[in-house]
């Protein structure tokens, strides 16, 4: 099993700026316009393609780090892991030894790591997906650490922000997964009933079951641009439609024109749209 | 009605034989009249058994059986009158869901449902079941107006998902499952949600967050399609079966997972062969629930239905 639960990230507290931690990359290739870029440059302009704008994805701490004040972010539920609710075993799929497997891998418990921080000095309870582990899925862990940090959210009275990167729901959970879409959203109804701001920040990629629930549920929605953001996979489409679908044709700007979002921030802007957020939407009354 | 699945080949077989003495009529001889009674005697014993060991992917074959009892069947055997209110009010309607009021032993009720279709043209017109998210929509209205007037809302829930077209990614089919997500936990009426034949992903979930969750016996209940949890996790389709053994997603296995509250029994062979007993075990198993929910003071419903969602997942701590 898991030894340690989370590596601490080597940027809290010694790191002046908000910014990325520095990785040992000397240069890599663009996937989408096949730029070289060189890892140094790269990593100042927050893992952006400086030719095309593409938004590399970025790791949970990579995102935290990017997002809120430095050495603010205090983790939760760091310790809870999933288990195999189904004892999922089918066609080399063992879901225990994947889950194992994906722990060494990313350095994660799970696919999301949850916390509160602030964003200039304001409050947030905060929930950060991490596309690495197994595709970003929603499984039993995520859905309640996702559902805790809202029930922070509403105790603490603190806005939320929930940043996404998911493939959907898990099938290696089977229903339980998909359960956890109505978890989500009931805990975001006592929010709403609560008078508490929701920020909903959608990266690359925010699919299925996790789109059609809390993501889409923000007051706010923000996505990064050239975003996958969609219900269905293009692939699925494509095949449902007998289609060849263009590229970026479900994505953060098709979700945006299409009335579906609030607005499209590239990366290099987020925090301090957030805290403007937050102080637009600071309550009155309290 | 025939026996025409592929692991119904031993009843259809027995079948054959009956049908032959059958037709014999005031003819038959004594002894053939024995064998009648014994070929009889055997499909049923033959039909429990087979019934009762069901695969996942055999299971899977029943709840889509193209003579399955639909929503619109058991509505007309259930309901002393149903009135069908269409449209969202902002884009169209959509035919993969009926709503409306209906009178359910004397009791007002507001039914939401999916809609198959049997024949090529009906499956057309209603898109398969796939609901689009006007279908959503229409759905979020007309529960809003049971909450209005306080009638008990009943879902049937019929569908492998929810549809995956270009037009439903334009029209917000995420936000229109995750609208129904957000508004059915405080609804303040009851809600009985039951799947009837195939409960697939959030098309499904989207009109199921209620109260009691009971499941036709022979009924499916899943995070993905079969088909489409293959593809995601082998990208191929073809080994739906599998995934359907590994995702547990029969009645009796949700059943033991607690994540159901109720099995409705289904007449032997499945509700295709008796819709009308079919009809009779759920009106039945509805109106228990009805009473009991109907029981309950409003703050204490809510705080139940939340805490039932809230409680489901399975997860452990790191050591």
């Amino acid at each position: 099993m898991v030894k340690e639960a989370i590596p601490p990230s080597t940027s809290f507290g010694n790191q002046p700026k908000p910014g990325l931690p520095v990785s040992g990359n000397l240069a890599l290739k663009c996937p989408k316009c096949k730029a070289l870029l060189y890892g140094r440059e790269w990593e100042k302009d927050l893992k952006v393609c400086s030719h095309c704008n593409y938004h590399f994805k970025l790791t949970a701490h990579e995102r935290i780090d990017l997002l809120v004040d430095p050495g603010s972010f205090v983790e939760m539920d760091a310790d809870v892991i999933s288990v195999d609710p189904l004892n999922f075993v089918s066609r080399l799929q063992v879901y225990a030894a994947k889950l194992d497997e994906e722990r060494q891998n990313a350095g994660l418990n799970e696919a999301v790591v949850v916390g509160h921080a602030s964003i200039e000095a304001m409050p947030v309870a905060l929930a950060v997906m991490d596309f690495r582990f197994i595709g970003g899925s929603m499984g039993s862990v995520v859905g309640e650490k996702i559902t805790r940090t809202i029930e922070l959210s509403i105790e603490q009275r603190i806005p939320v922000l929930i940043s996404s990167a998911s493939g959907g729901a898990r099938m290696q959970e089977g229903l339980y997964s998909l359960m956890q879409m109505a978890k989500t959203s009931a805990a975001l109804a006592r929010l709403g009933e609560a008078q508490i701001p929701f920020f909903s920040l959608l990266t690359d990629p925010t699919t299925g079951g996790v789109t059609a629930s809390f993501a889409m549920l923000g007051d706010v929605i923000i996505a990064e641009p050239g975003a996958l953001v969609c219900f269905t996979g293009p692939r699925v489409i494509e095949q449902f439609m007998h289609i060849k679908l263009p590229e970026g044709a479900v994505n953060s700007e098709f979700a945006l024109q299409h009335g579906m979002i609030d607005t499209v921030v590239h990366r290099r802007e987020l925090r301090q749209t957030l805290a403007r957020l937050l102080r637009l939407y600071k309550c009155n009354r309290s | 009605m025939a026996y025409d699945l592929e692991f119904e080949k031993p009843l259809a077989e027995l079948e054959k034989r009956m049908h032959a003495l059958q037709r014999k009529g005031e003819h038959l001889k004594p002894d053939e009249l024995l064998q009648l009674h014994k070929a009889e005697q055997e499909l049923h014993n033959r039909t429990e058994e087979i019934y009762k060991h069901l695969t996942a992917w055999q299971t899977v074959q029943v709840a889509r059986h193209k003579d399955r009892p639909y929503a619109a069947d058991y509505i007309r055997l259930m309901c002393d009158d149903f009135f069908e209110l269409h449209g969202d009010r902002s884009f169209g309607d959509d035919h993969a869901i009926m709503a409306g009021p209906a009178k359910l032993d004397g009791n007002s009720v507001i039914l939401v449902c999916h809609q198959k279709g049997r024949d090529m043209k009906e499956k057309q017109f209603h898109n398969f079941g796939l609901a689009h998210p006007e279908g959503y929509r229409k759905s979020a209205r007309v529960m809003q107006q049971a909450e209005k007037f306080g009638f008990p809302i009943i879902c049937l829930i019929d569908t492998s998902g929810a549809s995956p077209a270009m037009p439903d990614e334009e029209r917000g089919q995420a936000e229109a499952i995750a609208f129904n997500l957000y508004l059915m936990p405080r609804l303040c009426v009851p809600i009985i949600a039951t799947v009837i034949g195939e409960g697939g992903s959030g098309g499904a979930l989207a009109i199921s967050i209620a109260d009691r969750i009971l499941m036709l016996e022979h009924s499916i209940y899943t995070v993905a399609s079969p088909e489409a949890a293959a593809s995601i996790l082998w990208r191929d389709n073809a080994f739906a079966p599998q995934a359907a053994e590994a995702m547990r997603i029969s009645a009796r296995e949700l059943k033991a997972l607690n994540l159901v509250d109720e099995l409705v029994p289904e007449p032997l062979g499945g509700a295709h062969r008796n819709h009308r007993i079919a009809a009779d075990n759920l009106k039945a198993a509805l109106l228990k629930h009805l009473v009991e929910l109907k029981r309950l003071p409003i703050d204490e419903l809510l705080e139940r239905r939340y805490q039932k969602f809230r409680t489901i997942g399975k997860f452990g701590q790191a050591s």
